[in-house]
């Protein structure tokens, strides 16, 4: 059993409401998810000894001392983090690895992103080209190379993963893709917090604009604006704290960062398989829970075709069993592991750096009993799963409160 | 005949136009572009290696939807060649599900993607169905 000052706690968790938020910019988005955190675990910015701040579309721009001008300048050390898509996993990874060394018994993680109406965030645009061919960068292109060698628009990457899933295994389909997002869309419903809380029929799904085969839109995730927050603070500060603090804390069992190790076809299409493998093996190793233990999961699914090979990479099912454990409906809310209640990254939205801690405050709102509408009965353990691509991957293992 | 350059420097022109790779002569593996060390296992010396210029096909998507001036539908794809993997458009076949198979076995080839002011084409690659 490990002493108290090696347990790591969320103390406080908050995410804004998801969607169009014209009204705010990132500082203030990032202020409404820190406030609303600090308050939900009785704290304040005095409390702080680390702050891991993430944002990556103006990654450049210090958004972590933005957010103390606004909240408080206390002279704390802020690690301003970009890692893609696991942005705010890694910004709440560099919380708990501080609060773990002991180099502080608090620490703020927070993750914001304004992304409505972004677009195609990957080959979105393309230069014209030179009047003169004169090869340029690490392949000598003598041209735009995006949709003459491939694709580097994130929903056909993603489209090629699954697709990949289903050359290896079988059993793919267009329509089994779109009742992966059925099911995220209809779980949305429940989240009024979500950026899309329609219903959408399978027929909707499929009928609606194609973006890359098999992917519709629908089935992509949700550009949109968002913040997310959190306080993870020592089991033995937890411990001075009062009981309805301690009753409230949620215990983070397992916070874990990968890379891709060196695969054969990684430079061709990003591998995100092997490191969410490898992430998942060291946190069920390190929470001492394996994945029949879990009540919900919070997964990856940028996109429709991502989430089918994340329930094999993180051993939710057999190896090369996703299609069935899917067609079991085991993944529904109603299922016997429930994938993505908040309605995924599909409907709840993909505010980047914001979703690696929305997906924690999502099922830590579950471990304490406060998912109203969409609770998931007698949650005890649930996981979360980002992925970057390039690739990085962040997992947190969360369970609830024996106080 | 018109002067010719590569749309990129691993690919190979000539009367029998292929891709080349550098080759970790440790572990072998290959990448198309240069490291200095292999990020496999960190060997530093490189030699270039020919990829076969017929592979199968082991994932693809057909984008519908890209930047303004990108020409869509287009098939891109991911090609085992002989062990090596490759990204490609997938060239002279409908642009849909009935006529793209995962599997499907294909073959390397060129095509000219333009002419710059001083007449100069660039020529590109994709794969086409083998016996289609």
């Amino acid at each position: 059993m490990a002493s108290a000052s090696d347990e790591l706690w969320i103390l406080g968790i908050h995410m804004t409401n998801f969607g169009k938020r014209p009204e705010s910019d990132i500082v203030d988005l990032a202020a409404e998810a820190v406030s609303g955190a600090l308050s939900d675990g009785g704290v304040t910015m005095k409390d702080m000894g680390v702050i891991g701040a993430g944002n990556l579309m103006a990654a450049n721009a210090g958004i972590g001392q933005q957010l103390q001008k606004q909240l408080g300048q206390t002279g704390i050390p802020v690690y301003n983090v970009a890692n893609a898509c696991a942005t705010g996993a890694t910004a709440l990874r560099v919380a708990a690895m501080a609060v773990k060394a002991g180099e502080c018994d608090m620490g703020l993680a927070f993750g914001v992103e304004k992304l409505s109406g972004a677009g195609l965030l990957s080959g979105g645009s393309r230069k014209e080209d030179s009047s003169t061919w004169t090869p340029s960068g690490r392949y000598g292109a003598v041209a735009p190379v995006d949709g003459r060698i491939g694709t580097e628009i994130m929903p056909g990457v993603f489209a090629q993963i699954g697709m990949e899933y289903g050359h290896k295994y079988g059993g793919t389909s267009f329509e089994l893709f779109a009742k992966i997002s059925e099911k995220n869309h209809s779980h949305s419903t429940l989240n009024p917090k979500a950026a899309y809380t329609k219903k959408m029929t399978l027929e909707e799904i499929m009928g609606d604009v194609m973006i890359a085969y098999p992917n519709t839109r629908p089935m992509c995730s949700a550009n949109c604006d968002g913040a997310a927050a959190a306080v993870v603070v020592s089991g033995a500060k937890l411990k001075t704290l009062s009981k309805e603090q301690q009753r409230r804390a949620v215990k983070l069992t397992a916070s874990i960062l990968t890379t891709d190790p060196w695969e054969e076809s990684c430079q061709i299409l990003p591998d995100v398989n092997t490191l969410t493998r490898n992430a998942a093996t060291q946190a069920y190793e390190q929470a001492g829970v394996g994945p029949s233990d879990l009540d919900l999961v919070e997964l990856h699914d940028c996109f429709a075709t991502a989430e089918l090979v994340h329930y094999d990479n993180l051993m939710l099912c057999e190896q090369g069993g996703a299609v069935d454990f899917f067609n079991s409906g085991a993944t529904w809310r109603t299922g016997t592991t429930p994938v993505n209640v908040s309605g995924g990254l599909e409907s709840k939205g993909h505010p980047i750096a914001a979703t690696g801690i929305a997906n924690v405050w999502e099922v830590a709102t579950h471990l304490r009993g406060e998912g109203g509408d969409r609770q998931i009965a007698g949650a005890k353990v649930g996981l979360t799963h980002v992925i970057g691509l390039g690739s990085a991957c962040g997992i947190h293992i969360l369970e609830k409160s024996a106080a | 005949m018109a002067k010719q350059v590569p749309l990129v420097d691993y690919l190979e022109l000539g009367d029998d136009p292929h891709l080349v790779a550098n080759e970790c002569t440790s572990c072998g593996a290959r990448f198309f572009d240069r490291r200095n060390a292999c990020a496999s296992c960190e060997g530093t010396a490189f030699k270039k290696a020919a990829i076969s210029t017929t592979g199968e096909v082991r994932a693809y998507t057909i984008v519908a939807f890209a930047a303004p001036g990108v020409p869509v539908p287009y098939v891109a794809a991911l090609i085992d060649c002989a062990g090596t993997s490759v990204r490609a458009n997938l060239l002279n076949v409908t642009p849909d599900p009935e006529h793209v198979t995962l599997g499907m076995k294909v073959r390397l080839i060129t095509e000219v993607i333009g002419t710059d002011d001083e007449g100069t084409e660039a020529i590109g690659f994709g794969f086409e169905p083998l016996g289609g």
